[in-house]
């Protein structure tokens, strides 16, 4: 048994109203990796912002004991000092500074407030090696990939001398390789004799990288899983989780109805709205039938998003060319208007960013795409857009206390209900979401599974962009498999596997070099 | 109880604001506050305000965006109307028709670069203010044009005669129209209450409905009252009403009004939801623009001049309105009751300080405060509601 870094002892945490922490404790040994999982809403981020002092000491109860002293946070500044670094999985960097700037923003190298430039970028280039970035550090932010982004903040953190690591949904917005570098890089630092606390809901890393791993529901600790002692397999994890054993992930849909081909997009080509001469999406062909769960797996910056967001209106890339047929006819839709007129939606990927508007109550965000449904002569009728609102949360079951509350206050599982509320009620043939599960609990997972399950057997074209293969094959009767831009396989749903869709997206890679 | 307390007063802290004003100021002018002239000064000085501020929010509700043109504008539309007017000895009307003509093509050129081409409508407005305090210099030459027709003055500075013939100093027509408006709001309430216990929806509790009605009753006829004894509805009033009005029904009931909102609260969305966006600014700027027209008018009888100072510093009183009546900085958030409210709030404190004879300057420091604070104390309460 190695030391003890950490202790949490008896932590509560009360907001008006509401206990969002009782008596939670978390051990975490010196040189181990630590998981913390639970559903969302289950209190991890609050006992992460009380460790690193975002919730100062005095607005809870309990102690924090950091390598065997009783610790009184009083800023993020104050744990920073001890060690406790923390990196946001939302990206904290600064787009338009270099790389360098950005690892010593607040730390800089220097004295008396004149920086030394030379000290600041050669320290920062030991640093971006030790995390495997070969870019310079004198690099902007905004030219290098999302994957690398987060590498920088790993390396801003070892800049402020960190001695334990903790990681909130580091790999939410990574692709399945730069997830596995950066896991990879975590148990390199491991080897180092780091400690690190990892929040992630994909369990198949956790699985992967962690040492222990200490369940939270209800803002209560349920467990600790030892690797070394106990199973630590998906279907464990969630078992803590969720309280009962989820025997089916994936909901099953009774009876199939699959009909005619519904939509047909044939050579589709689109190219970037900034860099003209990129081509995005390169000749992409796919279809979708009526009653169809369709998949497009594929790893991030393969022109999904691009490919369907530039069939919905034209909202993506310039210089859009192709054939889109819908029931047989060749249509042109140059406005999202056209597109909703045509029977699409699009669910994005983004709710917080292009979905909704979290300042709204649930009832405005529901109708915005459809309002032409509860007014008339473009007055509307706020009775019956109360009433709607109303049958979509009982529908969808979304939770909140009224439909008057602001969207920015819940959950991103019911957010996202909220989201597909708005969508099915624009009413649509073929439903495109692009992520549609991104960043919620698995009860809401699952959820989200039996409303795609019930659009399909009413009669509706799903298409179904996803980064979780487990997802997708779950899910879908049929994959097309994208790469950089190109269409890279069709699989059956039925006989696809995820080595069978790496597989293709490996030999697409080569193809193409 | 005492939650539901607290959120009638947040939700009405304004209101009372305004009430707690008001009283400190009939309490230090001995009562000359609230004396039937003063309280007509209050409309008549503070016309422009309402009618700017109704345009102005639309455009801060798309994104805290403001129009620092329209001073510019209300000089610029006043000096060719009283030109035409004046010198040209045009038709009173085709006058009227031009000066709106005149503020809507105002509006389409600054509209297109805001909407279409994106310029920040910081800077087209700014460069707005410029050119158009410059143009009217130009169309008047730099001098006064005085006096307006008395036919022109009749529709914005005169009073509704009083057809009913109340006799002595009091005007009935005046109060009648107090009476009706109350009955109007009744049998408004009554109606959707009806509508919405037919339809099985969710209705408001009775208690507050009634309170709320009879508090704004009360206000309506102490406010015809007053101006009963003094000399009746002025022109100006029932314009400014009029347009409160209308803009109060377009922001809280149609189509157009919610994609104001929407804009302000998340463009992007906004967009992938179908909605022409650019359109949406497009429209705020015209209608600001034309908004601004009509203040014009209502300026250059106020006045009974065009001059080439008229004007000054009209956008920030409509920009303080608009900021002390709740609206967000961020866009998306306001309301035309709300800044219904922060206009009179402006306009008692002007004139409050007027009477009592507080300095001009101390008057514009007194005005800065109030702003901060109105929004000082928005930004913390939503603070405070959000932990």
């Amino acid at each position: 048994m190695n030391r003890i870094l950490l202790e949490m002892k008896n932590i509560t945490k009360t907001f008006p109203g509401v206990k969002v922490l009782d008596n939670v404790n978390l051990k975490v040994g010196e040189g181990e990796i630590h998981a913390l999982v639970g559903e969302n809403g289950a209190g991890k981020s609050t006992l992460m912002n009380i460790l690193s002092g975002i919730y100062p000491y005095g607005t809870y109860e309990g102690d924090i004991i950091f390598d065997g002293e009783i610790c009184k946070f009083i800023n993020i500044k104050s744990s920073e000092e001890k060690g406790i670094v923390i990196i946001h999985h939302e990206l904290a960097l600064i787009p338009y500074m270099t790389i360098g700037e950005n690892l010593f923003l607040g730390n800089e190298r220097g004295r008396k407030g004149a920086i030394n430039w030379n000290e600041t970028y050669g320290k920062a280039d030991t640093l971006l090696r030790t995390v495997g970035l070969r870019e310079s550090s004198r690099t902007l932010v905004k030219d290098i990939a999302v994957g690398r982004q987060q590498l920088v903040e790993i390396a801003k953190a070892l800049a402020k001398k960190a001695r334990l690591l903790i990681l909130d949904e580091p790999t939410a917005s990574l692709n399945e390789s730069d997830s596995k570098a950066l896991l990879d890089l975590l148990l390199e630092f491991k080897k180092n004799g780091m400690t690190s606390i990892i929040i992630s809901h994909k369990l198949n890393e956790i699985s992967y990288v962690a040492d222990k791993i200490t369940v939270i529901r209800d803002g209560s600790t349920i467990e600790t899983l030892d690797k070394r002692k106990d199973d630590i397999s998906e279907v464990r994890i969630i078992k803590g989780m969720v309280g009962r054993e989820l025997s089916d992930r994936f909901p099953k849909r009774k009876e199939k109805n699959i009909g005619d081909i519904k939509m047909e997009v044939s050579d589709w080509t689109v190219y970037h709205p900034l860099y003209t001469e990129r081509k995005v999406v390169d000749n992409v062909s796919i279809n979708v039938r009526s009653g169809e769960v369709v998949g497009i797996a594929g790893l991030m910056g393969s022109g999904r998003s691009e490919l369907v967001m530039s069939i919905f209106g034209k909202s993506y890339g310039t210089n859009i060319t192709g054939t889109l047929k819908i029931n047989g006819e060749t249509v042109r839709l140059n406005t999202v208007k056209d597109a909703i007129r045509k029977k699409l939606a699009y669910v994005t990927e983004d709710r917080k960013g292009n979905g909704l508007i979290l300042s709204n109550p649930i009832k405005i965000n529901t109708t915005l795409s459809n309002l032409g449904a509860v007014s008339r002569h473009s007055i509307i009728d706020k009775d019956k857009e109360y009433a709607v609102a109303v049958q979509y949360k009982q529908k969808l079951n979304t939770k909140c206390t009224t439909v008057e509350q602001k969207v920015g206050n819940l959950s991103g599982g019911n957010q996202q209900k909220v989201l597909l509320s708005k969508w099915m009620f624009a009413d649509p043939d073929i439903l495109m979401l692009d992520e549609p599960t991104r960043g919620i609990d698995v009860g809401a997972k699952y959820e989200i599974y039996c409303i795609i399950n019930n659009l399909a057997a009413e009669g509706k074209s799903v298409i179904m962009i996803s980064s979780e293969l487990p997802e997708v094959l779950g899910m879908c009767d049929r994959i097309y498999i994208m790469n950089e831009g190109r269409m890279a396989g069709e699989l059956n749903g039925k006989e696809a596997s995820q080595e069978l869709i790496m597989s293709y997206i490996l030999k697409s890679g080569k193809e193409s070099k | 109880m005492m939650e539901n307390g607290k959120n009638i007063i947040r939700k009405y802290t304004m209101v009372l604001v305004l009430l707690l004003v008001t009283l400190f100021f009939a309490w230090v002018t001995h009562g000359k506050m609230l004396l039937p002239q003063n309280v007509n000064n209050l409309i008549a000085q503070n016309a422009y305000v309402f009618i700017l501020a109704a345009g102005m929010l639309l455009c801060i509700l798309t994104g805290g965006n403001i129009d620092l043109s329209v001073g510019s504008i209300v000089c610029f539309v006043g000096a060719v109307g009283g030109t035409l007017m004046v010198k040209s000895g045009w038709n009173i009307f085709i006058c009227i028709l031009v000066m709106l003509l005149t503020g809507a093509v105002i509006g389409v050129w600054q509209g297109f670069w805001i909407a279409y081409v994106r310029i920040p409508p910081f800077i087209v407005t700014l460069a707005g203010m410029f050119i158009f305090r410059g143009l009217s210099n130009v169309v008047l030459q730099g001098m006064t044009i005085a006096p307006m027709p008395d036919k022109y003055l009749n529709l914005f500075s005169s009073y509704i005669p009083d057809i009913l013939g109340g006799g002595g100093n009091f005007n009935l027509t005046c109060m009648v129209f107090g009476i009706a408006g109350c009955l109007v709001y009744i049998i408004v309430i009554l109606k959707n209450r009806r509508n919405k216990a037919k339809n099985g929806y969710e209705m408001e509790k009775p208690a507050g409905v009634i309170i709320k009605g009879i508090v704004i009753c009360i206000a309506i006829l102490a406010f015809t009252f007053r101006l009963a004894q003094h000399k009746g509805i002025p022109m100006v009033l029932i314009w400014v009403a009029a347009i409160i009005a209308i803009y109060a029904y377009i922001t809280s009931k149609t189509t157009m009004g919610r994609y104001f909102y929407a804009v302000g609260g998340n463009e992007k969305a906004t967009r992938l939801s179908g909605i022409n966006t650019n359109k949406v600014y497009f429209i705020a700027y015209l209608n600001m623009a034309f908004l601004a027209a009509v203040a014009g008018m209502v300026t250059i009888a106020r006045l009974n001049s065009s001059n080439p100072t008229a004007g000054t510093n009209y956008e920030m009183d409509a920009i303080g309105s608009c900021f002390i009546g709740g609206a967000s900085a961020y866009g998306g958030i306001g309301t035309i009751p709300g800044v219904v409210i922060g206009a009179i709030l402006m306009g008692v404190i002007n004139l409050g300080m007027s009477i009592v004879g507080v300095d001009a300057n101390y008057q514009k420091v007194v005005k800065g405060l109030v702003l901060l604070a109105a929004v000082i104390f928005d930004v913390v309460s939503k603070r405070e509601r959000s932990r």
